[in-house]
């Protein structure tokens, strides 16, 4: 298991590294620099900030010295922002955009587990095909159009909830958390379904129903653990998804999260911000994967921890 | 069904009720409006989330909303026809040539610290704005003084031989290169703001970019309201100042600055009853407002142009006919009826009318049969022959329906092609100013009220020319006007210059820019004017006016 986590991590770190290189890179070769602006502003000063920030250097040199200071930690300043770094403003914005994937996960769960369930016990029923239904427009619906619907719906019209904000109204962390959880309610929805009717179809629970167990205790002890797996083996990326997809979630409703940012810097050319998003979203990313992959093995002793069936 | 009913049952409540307690741990109660209309508490959605809040290197509409709230220059303005009042000076005078200003800084100017205003903190501040290596995008602003330019490229390294200079601890004297009759105008602009020596000096450098003394509990201003907090991309709130002179003016408490970006986000809230002010309106709901609420929406002209640049260095648009044909073919009043919607005024030059008095005499004529003729005349009689040319535009929904509209209109009467192609903002820049264009989208909001902001903008060796036009007789113009302390002679001068732009059509202007904008009714004070400034030590809400 120590050596599974080991040398999953030992693999990430080349990752990471081409991540940085290519994002670096790549925003250096995009058009147009973070100082750019119709208003007039002398040459003279332009060339004072390139210098400052050491943009006129190869690039090269500018990619060596930024691999030694994330090293030590640093992100850098914020262009946009000269008055905070890099660091500040990823984690104001990172508890946020945590606590909202959170909530959206829940929800997601939640609903999706429960709809797939239903589904799977009376499949090709009308238990099974509303659900389903539900969820295939769960899959089409995009957050930027379902957004728009719940707070026209529950909050102009009903006047239940705020319209945007985090932790500033009452309520004002319900629509978001549906909004984004909803698409990923829908796939897990469909996952448990399919992973519930394939385990429910094994000799093991026709024995256990032989048997005479009672339906719950087949369902929840026997079958939901393995019926669960591909759900399990999609929460990792789900996640990781979920936060860095959440940028337009955080734009509707004006949530001050990390994903937001992450857009605002890309067309601001704010270089060290998007360096400083990417990163931490690549670590995300594979981090998850990797607890992902370590639940999906316990969950499964099919699967050693060397990747060998 | 029994193990469904069981499963969720078990689920759904635990779900809920886990929500609820989240959601239902926030303090604050909903109407900001209704309660901050009792307390003077003024909610403003203030657009994207200031850069910054230090005012000599910041260059926004929203970092200028929130700015002039904590610090105040020399002079204020009038909150309705902007003409220069006291600031921190309580009286100047101005020499006969018009190049030396006396400043009188008042007796009770104060730091929110309690500490004294004086002239010198003018020389420190000014001195700030201008050195090199702070990289202040806005110091051109203080060019008008003697040396400053010289000393902000790095070619003069003493301050010393700048303009300005304290005569003693509240007399401030300031030098010109020439009469500049806009130059009262420009010091409520915040690049020539005052900024507190020992607190710069607490946390940084004079040139230090983005230390932490702009943090609230940090921030040392001289304005009506200090600041009291600052959550970014949440909030930035500031509370009324006991130090600044004119305290007992103040009516406000507090002003809550909201940055919402989004325009119908902004909306929404407006509509829910959270912000009293709109920073803009959804062009799309203008209409609506107008004939549902039209006590909501405020309309006013303001200070900016919109136009297309033109690239003059490249075949066929080196043409000065070609251009001035293509000028008189757009039917602006069709494109503000339909298009914009928002009270924006046909352009046929690119002074706005009525800038400090100024109203061009000259203009591009809407003459679609003379425009065909000069079509005709260089060759390319009912467009034949004509190449395709391109319209380049920064995306955005509105900039794309005034270019398909001028498309229609240019192959409606003059029978030519055009391609319209859309670039996310920072690679248009890009595109613009290294002249891989022919056809522009632009706009020019004055950074002051006079003609000067506008048709300096076209002199040969200006940054922002970005035409590849030049007119020595146009330069020559111009720089008389610089020099010019005789206010008649000197918009004699801006008409014959302008009347040169619109003959040469480097540019097409198109409209004239309006501000419009959602109000609450409960706030007074709030009056409309050219460049969309508010001090807010006039604004006060009545508690007595219903908001809706």
């Amino acid at each position: 298991m120590f050596r599974f986590v080991l040398v999953r991590f030992l693999q990430a770190i080349p990752v990471l590294f081409l991540v940085i290189s290519i994002t670096f890179v790549m925003i250096r070769s995009a058009p147009g620099g973070p100082f750019d602006s119709e208003k007039n502003a002398p040459p003279e000063i332009i060339q004072q900030l390139n210098e400052r920030y050491h943009l006129d250097d190869p690039i090269i040199k500018q990619l060596g010295d930024y691999l030694g200071n994330i090293l030590r930690g640093d992100f850098g300043p914020s262009f946009r922002y000269p008055g905070r770094s890099v660091n500040e403003i990823i984690f104001n914005g990172l508890p946020i955009t945590l606590e909202l994937g959170f909530y959206a996960i829940l929800f997601a769960l939640t609903i999706g587990i429960s709809a797939g369930l239903l589904a799977a016990y009376k499949p090709k029923s009308w238990q099974d095909y509303l659900p389903m239904s539900f969820s295939m427009i769960g899959i089409c619906l995009p957050s930027f159009v379902l957004g728009p619907l719940l707070v026209l719906i529950f909050s102009i019209w009903f006047e239940w909830l705020p319209v945007s904000g985090w932790g500033q109204f009452n309520g004002d962390k319900l629509l978001p958390s549906i909004t984004l959880g909803s698409a990923y309610a829908a796939y897990i929805s469909r996952l448990t379904r399919g992973g519930m009717l394939e385990v429910l179809s094994q000799d093991y629970i026709r024995t256990a129903r032989a048997k005479g167990l009672s339906e719950p205790r087949i369902i929840l002890v026997h079958a939901l653990k393995g019926g669960l797996l591909p759900v399990v083996t999609f929460l990792g990326p789900a996640f990781a998804g979920l936060l860095s997809g959440s940028f337009i979630i955080e734009t509707i409703f004006q949530i001050p999260g990390i994903g937001r940012l992450y857009i605002q810097a890309a067309f601001n050319r704010d270089y060290t911000m998007i360096m400083g998003t990417t990163i931490f979203f690549a670590a995300l990313i594979v981090v998850f994967n990797l607890i992902s992959d370590i639940i999906a093995a316990m969950l499964n002793p099919r699967i050693s921890y060397q990747g060998k069936n | 069904m029994q193990i469904y009913t069981k499963l969720t049952s078990s689920y759904f409540p635990l779900f809920f009720l886990l929500i609820i307690t989240i959601t239902g741990c926030t303090s604050e109660q909903t109407s900001n409006v209704e309660s901050g209309t009792q307390n003077q508490i003024l909610h403003i959605g203030n657009g994207t989330e200031p850069q910054g809040l230090d005012p000599h290197f910041v260059t926004g509409v929203s970092e200028h909303n929130i700015i002039t709230s904590l610090i105040e220059g020399l002079v204020s303005k009038h909150p309705e026809n902007l003409t220069p009042v006291s600031g921190m000076a309580d009286s100047w005078q101005v020499s006969e040539d018009g190049k030396t200003y006396i400043f009188h800084i008042r007796n009770d100017a104060k730091w929110s610290n309690g500490d004294s205003v004086t002239a010198n903190d003018f020389v420190y501040s000014w001195k700030r704005a201008l050195t090199p290596t702070l990289g202040n995008q806005y110091a051109y602003m203080l060019y008008p003084v003697q040396n400053a330019e010289a000393f902000n490229n790095g070619t003069l390294k003493e301050f010393d031989e700048v303009g300005i200079r304290a005569i003693d601890s509240q007399t401030l004297e300031v030098n010109l290169n020439q009469s500049t009759p806009y130059f009262l105008g420009i010091l409520d602009h915040y690049s020539t703001f005052p900024v507190h020596k020992n607190t710069i000096e607490k946390y940084g450098e004079i040139d230090t970019r983005g230390s932490e003394w702009t943090r609230a509990g940090n921030f040392v201003g001289n304005g009506p309201f200090i600041l009291k907090e600052w959550e970014q991309n949440r909030i930035i709130i500031v509370e009324k100042n006991p130090n600044y002179w004119d305290a007992d003016n103040v009516k406000l408490s507090e002003i809550h600055f909201h940055p919402i970006d989004q325009q119908n986000t902004e909306e929404r809230l407006f509509r829910t009853g959270q912000l009293h002010i709109t920073y803009s309106t959804p062009p799309e709901k203008i209409e609506t407002y107008l004939n549902d609420s039209p006590e909501l929406i405020k309309i006013h002209p303001y200070l900016g142009t919109y136009f297309y640049r033109i690239n003059t260095t490249a075949q066929p648009l080196n043409d000065k006919n070609i251009r001035l044909a293509l000028a008189m073919t757009i039917d602006r009043s069709a494109i503000v009826e339909k298009i914009t919607k928002g009270g924006q005024n046909p352009a046929y030059t690119l002074t706005p009318p009525e800038t400090l008095g100024y109203t061009s005499k000259s203009a591009i004529a809407y003459d679609t049969d003379k425009a065909r003729q000069l079509f005709a005349d260089a060759g390319y009689p009912n467009g034949e022959n004509f190449p395709e040319i391109q319209i380049l535009f920064n995306t955005l929904d509105t900039h794309r329906l005034i270019a398909e509209a001028i498309q229609q209109m240019w192959k409606k009467e003059l029978n030519i092609n055009v391609t319209l192609y859309n670039q996310e903002w920072k690679v248009y820049l890009d595109t613009e100013s290294s002249m891989n264009y022919q056809i522009s989208r632009a706009a020019w909001i004055g950074d002051y009220v006079d003609p000067n902001t506008f048709l300096n903008m076209f002199v040969s060796n200006s940054g922002i020319n970005r035409t590849g036009w030049s007119n020595t007789e146009y330069d020559k113009l111009i720089g008389l006007a610089a020099t010019e302390p005789n206010q008649k002679n000197r918009y004699q001068y801006f008409q014959e210059a302008e009347k040169i732009l619109n003959e040469e059509v480097p540019i097409i202007p198109i409209y004239t820019y309006s501000k419009v904008f959602l109000k609450s009714p409960a706030v007074k004070g709030w009056y409309p004017n050219l460049l969309d400034h508010h001090p807010y030590k006039y604004v006060y809400l009545q508690t007595d006016a219903s908001a809706y």
